[in-house]
């Protein structure tokens, strides 16, 4: 074991540790963005303070996710240099452009007009606050689109050449790069994903408030509103889920068998393994429980459809298969968990019972949390599926690493897990405790406390702001 | 653009960002660094409202710099940032203490003093390890087949540690004078008495790296002191002297606003030096610009869109600090 933690696999922790952490924040502000969008868009047409109310107490809680995924990814964009300078050169001239244009068309929009989201209101007026907001949340999106490109592309390469330092170069053009062949099902499964753990968090805070008080106006808004996003988005995810899983089979095979847990090929149509314990030295699935055909079914739509196994490919070339066997299980049951969850909604509003259902609520509850849990499994799924390599089939993760010394990565490691600990271990505790309170009860106006904190906003000056426009709106 | 030097245009752009970086986020960095000796309270809170709504755009060009680097001078960036290793980790943990005790500090009234000291120390250590990034490159770096070659404590130096030193006191004067501008009654009267104490470091701190410099290389040496560029050269002190005499001048008269553009000239003087120093290389003493270059395809590519978008994000960013003009107040903007 102790062989193994060399300066590669300590920088390979060391990465999907500071990724695992960061991704969390920008799937929580991407979707939280849009939903703060949605209600203060609602706000302005109906005049209505509810949205006014809701729009505020998220906008609280999108102002500490966001300041955590800001300062989380600027660790990420000078971890290639530090334990990846070898791929920086090499890839660098692919994948640097793109992640410069995330900077140049993302970073900067979030950034620069998060200000006049979060403090601006009395300043620049309804319209242009509402512009701010809307900027915020294209930011986002924008910014999921260029980095999915760039991690798409060390998924499944395209449009590229390699010169005669070994560096990736464009060939053919950026048009391939960017749109390279899993990069359309991998932006609209990972932005799906950001959406759903949006609205399982909304639907988990306003069940939790329901459940200590079901006339709460606003509780009963945000829980509703996450419910039909539940309704809706969950199985265009799962449809997503499986396009995707397809392109998968086509250009990372590899990926799919060890995901499968498929070591043997099946001539005759491949089964489906629902458990079972993946066992790399004995290539199989120890105490597996599979249902037969189903595999074929869903990979290639044919039960009776042929399937390689994982041992019609040399050794080096697999992942570690019980990594991504679990990983892949916990994100697809979290997926029909939430399916579950938004047809027992459907029923229960059909019946009037939407704010009523205690057991309904109690569930809502414990899936607040689902999203973070699928998103972080997914991504596993992915990236430690496209080991061994960085650019899949081309450029080995050995050959990637800085050459530093263990001992520099592992005390850099160190550092790392020490402070993400206590920075994001309270973070994660203010957002929760921002959380517990229940918001507004009232459906007039805005409550009465200051927008960010004490002190940023002149709290009078806000509320003036807000009032005066819920005012003149209530009336109409 | 077939004609154009597309590695000295980009070089032109990354030099932009890291010195729009140095302006925007070395003030809020600077705030941070004096948080101490502000009076907590009212001063304190005046001094971070004053910061608040910008700090999160102003890091991004930190992020532009690092990933600029990435894509159109690979070899710099995977030279350089293995290179100051320990640094690089020192920034971002400081950065990433510092961002997360600002939301921090007003969910928490009953840690505040300990997240203003996060804050602090986030601060500084931040701008510790900028500065003596900046000596770590200009003492020059180890390289054997276009890969860091050295130790890992190599960056640390004395000259290094000057150069340190030296961007801590230069980013708190620029604090200082910013609040000066941005903060009225106490926290403005303290902010200026600062100023003034910091303005006399941050000279002697830009006289001092500014004499060690040439002893590091015979080649800055030439650059420096031989004729006939001296006689250009002789402009970067000379303009140094000026804009020190018009700080302290516009400092006695009680300008608001001139302190601080004095202060960025200082800071741009000293930028204007390095560049001098280290050009035409990117990581002194071996790799040049054109060898660290990505290729053209890529260096175009990016640069398409920087040229349309750069002038945007500025117009948008102007308008955020128009939009938060004026004092900041005791209770916020008003």
């Amino acid at each position: 074991m102790l062989e193994q933690l060399d300066a590669v696999f300590l920088a390979r922790v060391q990465f999907a540790f500071t990724v695992s952490f960061h991704f969390v924040f920008p799937a929580f502000s991407i979707g939280l963005a849009s939903y703060l969008m949605v209600l203060e868009g609602l706000w302005l047409k109906t005049g209505r303070g509810i949205y006014a109310n809701l729009y505020r107490y998220w906008l609280k809680i999108f102002a500490v996710g966001f300041g955590m995924g800001v300062v989380s990814g600027v660790v990420l964009s000078y971890q290639f240099g530090t334990n990846w300078s070898a791929f920086s050169t090499k890839a660098g001239p692919i994948v640097g452009p793109l992640m410069g244009y995330e900077v140049i068309t993302a970073f900067f929009l979030e950034a620069g007009f998060l200000g006049v989201m979060l403090f601006g209101i009395s300043k620049v007026g309804k319209r242009l606050h509402f512009f701010a907001t809307c900027m915020v949340a294209l930011g986002t999106f924008v910014s999921a689109f260029w980095i999915l490109s760039v991690n798409s592309w060390m998924q499944t390469p395209a449009g590229h050449e390699i010169n005669a330092q070994g560096q990736f170069i464009v060939g053919s053009s950026w048009w391939d790069v960017i749109f390279n062949p899993s990069f359309p099902y991998r932006l609209v499964h990972t932005v799906t994903a950001a959406y759903l753990t949006t609205a399982f968090a909304v639907g988990g805070v306003g069940a939790w408030h329901l459940l200590r008080d079901r006339n709460n106006v606003g509780a009963r808004k945000m829980f509703s509103m996450a419910m039909w996003m539940a309704v809706i988005v969950t199985p265009v995810q799962i449809i997503a889920g499986d396009l995707h899983g397809l392109n998968t089979l086509e250009h990372q095979p590899v990926k799919v068998l060890a995901m499968e847990g498929d070591y043997d090929p099946s001539p005759d149509g491949a089964e489906l393994i629902l458990f079972g314990l993946p066992d790399d030295e004995a290539a199989k699935v120890h105490y597996k429980v599979a249902i037969p055909k189903l595999g074929s079914l869903v990979l290639k739509h044919d039960p009776n459809a042929p399937l390689p196994g994982l041992t019609d490919y040399p050794r080096e070339e697999w992942p570690p298969v019980a990594v991504v066997f679990w990983s892949f299980r916990i994100m697809v049951a979290i997926g029909f968990a939430m399916l579950a969850l938004g047809v027992w909604s459907l029923i229960a509003r059909r019946r009037q019972r939407l704010f009523e259902s205690r057991p309904l609520h109690r569930a809502a509850v414990l899936m607040g949390p689902a999203g973070f849990v699928a998103v972080i499994a997914g991504w596993i799924t992915t990236e430690v599926g496209r080991q061994p390599y960085t650019v899949y089939g081309l450029l080995r993760t050995a050959e990637s690493a800085s050459p530093l010394d263990a001992p520099a990565v592992a005390t850099s490691l160190i550092a790392f897990i020490v402070v993400y600990s206590a920075v994001f271990g309270m973070g994660v505790y203010y957002l929760l405790r921002m959380m517990a309170q229940p918001p507004h009860r009232g459906e007039t106006e805005p409550p009465n406390v200051p927008l960010h904190a004490a002190g940023i906003t002149p709290a009078s000056s806000i509320e003036a702001a807000w009032s005066k426009e819920g005012d003149t709106h209530g009336k109409h | 653009m077939g004609s154009i030097d597309l590695s000295l245009a980009w070089a032109a752009i990354i030099c932009f960002a890291i010195f729009a970086y140095v302006v925007m986020d070395g003030f809020d960095l600077g705030v941070g660094i004096l948080s101490p000796v502000l009076e907590p309270g009212k001063e304190r809170d005046q001094a971070i409202n004053s910061i608040a709504p910008f700090w999160d755009g102003n890091e991004t060009w930190l992020v532009m710099g690092g990933g600029g680097l990435l894509a159109v001078f690979p070899l710099a960036y995977s030279i350089i940032l293995p290179a100051t290793y320990p640094l690089m980790i020192a920034m971002l943990l400081g950065l990433v203490f510092r961002g997360a005790a600002f939301e921090f500090r007003w969910r928490d009234p009953a840690h505040q003093p300990l997240w203003d000291l996060v804050i602090t120390v986030g601060s500084t250590v931040a701008a510790l390890a900028q500065g003596i990034t900046i000596g770590a490159i200009l003492q020059g770096i180890e390289v054997e087949n276009n890969a860091y070659a050295g130790g890992w404590l190599d960056w640390l130096s004395p000259f290094s540690i000057l150069t340190g030193i030296a961007v801590v006191i230069g980013y708190a004067l620029l604090g200082a004078t910013w609040l000066i501008r941005k903060t009225e009654g106490g926290c403005q009267r303290h902010a200026h008495r600062l100023a003034y104490w910091l303005g006399i470091a941050t000279v002697l701190a830009l006289v001092a790296v500014s004499a060690a410099t040439p002893f590091l290389y015979t080649d800055y040496w030439h650059r420096w002191f031989e004729m006939p560029q001296v006689l250009w050269t002789a402009q970067v002190p000379l303009m140094v002297a000026i804009c020190t005499g018009f700080f302290f001048w516009s400092l006695k008269r009680g300008h608001e606003l001139l302190p601080f553009l004095m202060a960025l000239a200082l800071f741009l003087l000293g930028f204007i030096g390095l560049c001098i120093s280290i050009y035409p290389n990117m990581v002194p003493p071996s790799i040049s610009l054109w060898e660290a270059a990505a290729p053209r395809d890529s260096q175009l590519f990016l640069l398409v869109g920087a040229v349309f978008i750069i002038p945007v994000i500025l117009g948008y960013t102007g308008w955020a600090y128009w939009v938060f003009r004026g004092k900041v107040g005791t209770e916020g903007y008003h």
